[in-house]
């Protein structure tokens, strides 16, 4: 019984690696597409508005299943109209990662812009007539005031990942819904597995809520805020 | 590609069975999870400390844990209680607890209740002080202040969000494919995968079906809030 909740317990060090990874691929594609839809170029636009529509649009688990299944045989495919006699087989992990990344780098993508929008403009020119490059003016006048307008946003979409990351069992990583669903076949006890599981990630989102309230008040240093009486 | 595959009739008809459940799911459990919302909203705004801590855990609870491990707990947890184990074959709400479909609107129902209560009990407790006063001012009791004056207000403020809880909703749906020997309009495209080993095709159509729902939904609340909203949008000079 106690090798059970163990084995749980490790595959909620997998749960954490995967919702930390596919974090990192949407804060990249977030950073990306928000650039992309207050670059002003058409093109652009226009690609970034139909990856946040059509994302938004489809369920998790349908485009998770399609990367992890229609991946595979995309890619052996490919393989074989190379020539090649190998197969591969898309890891469920990489899968999961990918497919969530991509998924909530859509949201990420909207926080990021209105992010970016709330920062006064002047501030921008005034950098530029410091002799600032784009890149330069990001990386010290954007991105840190960034950080505060986006974190509320950036909060709930991370809540909201991490319990997607729930639905990489279904295509097969032994991550803790996984084991705590195997568990409960050998043993036919669901009720006390599945409960575990539920409160390791009421822990997990707990934890995290409470770090980047820590963030959101380091961030605010020195910000005014109007009383309400 | 083969589309030719999902355009012959017996799979066109099993997307439609798809569409039928995923629709029926969708509209059953946002009936009932908009009542219970009603309900614990009044509680969490309300003047008793315990019904306040007791929905409050609850939401936290739902809104803490994946959907995913809510409808395990319901479909394979609540079979193992000796005590519903006693009651499925025979006695009656129970018997319910057998059938996929009740233990799918169930789980949903529970979750979008929890969500929903939160959203409710925001827009209440923001509800602006000098309205609240001026029927105080009329002589209207609690209950009444509620119903004449805090609630039209607060369930019409509550829209924009509620829009995308039930895109949510409908995206969330989809778990219903997790549970066995339901048929949504995943689980169709699951089985035409495994039927004809055609991911792209079964899997995309899902997600076109899924796309015009959402579309069709959020059209519905942008209409409704024009509506219904008219009065706090900027006046036209």
């Amino acid at each position: 019984m106690n090798a059970y909740y163990l084995a749980i317990l490790q595959g909620a060090v997998l749960t954490v690696g995967v919702s930390l990874s596919a974090l990192l691929v949407a804060m990249v594609l977030g950073l990306a597409g928000a650039g992309a839809k207050l670059s002003g170029r058409p093109v652009l636009v226009a690609l970034a508005t139909s990856y946040t529509t059509v994302i938004r649009g489809v369920p998790e688990l349908v485009l998770m299943l399609l990367i992890f299944y229609g991946g595979t045989i995309g890619l052996n495919h490919l393989l074989e109209a190379l020539g090649s006699e190998a197969t591969v087989d898309i890891n469920p992990f990489v899968a999961g990662v990918l497919t969530i990344g991509f998924i909530y780098g859509a949201y990420m993508t909207e926080t990021f812009r209105g992010a970016i929008l709330a920062i006064p403009k002047g501030q921008i020119e005034a950098a530029m007539a410091f002799g600032m490059g784009r890149t330069q003016a990001f990386l010290r006048i954007t991105a840190p005031q960034m950080v505060r307008y986006a974190l509320p946003g950036f909060t709930n979409n991370w809540l909201v990942l991490i319990k997607a990351t729930a639905l990489v069992s279904l295509i097969g990583l032994q991550e803790m819904t996984y084991l705590a669903k195997q568990a409960s076949a050998a043993t036919r006890s669901p009720f006390e597995f599945f409960l575990f599981t539920a409160a390791l990630f009421l822990i997990y989102t707990t934890v995290s809520l409470l770090v980047l309230r820590r963030i959101n008040a380091r961030y605010s240093l020195g910000t005014q805020r109007g009383r309400l009486q | 590609m083969n589309w030719a595959v999902i355009f012959e009739p017996q799979n066109l008809a099993l997307f439609g069975t798809g569409i039928v459940t995923t629709l029926t799911l969708l509209l059953s459990s946002l009936a009932v999870g908009a009542v219970m919302a009603l309900a614990f909203a009044l509680a969490l705004t309300g003047p008793w400390a315990p019904l306040r801590w007791l929905v409050g855990a609850y939401t936290y609870f739902i809104r803490g844990t994946p959907l995913l491990i809510q409808v395990y707990l319901i479909y394979y947890g609540l079979g193992q209680l000796e005590w519903i184990q006693a009651r499925w074959d025979s006695v009656w709400p129970w018997t319910h607890f057998k059938e996929p479909f009740f233990c799918a609107l169930l789980a949903f129902s529970l979750n979008t209740a929890g969500y929903t209560a939160e959203m409710l009990a925001g827009a209440i407790r923001e509800t602006s002080a000098g309205e609240i006063e001026a029927a105080q001012a009329y002589g209207m009791g609690r209950w009444q202040l509620m119903a004449r004056v805090v609630l039209p207000s607060a369930l019409r403020r509550t829209l924009p969000a509620y829009s995308n809880e039930v895109v949510m909703m409908l995206q969330s749906t989809s778990l219903a494919s997790a549970v066995p020997s339901l048929i949504d309009v995943t689980g169709a495209a699951s089985r035409i995968y495994s039927d004809y080993y055609l991911p792209f095709e079964a899997y995309l159509s899902a997600a076109a079906i899924y796309l015009v729902a959402s579309f069709c939904l959020i059209g519905l609340f942008k209409f409704a809030e024009g509506r219904l909203l008219a009065y706090l949008a900027p006046r036209k000079s």
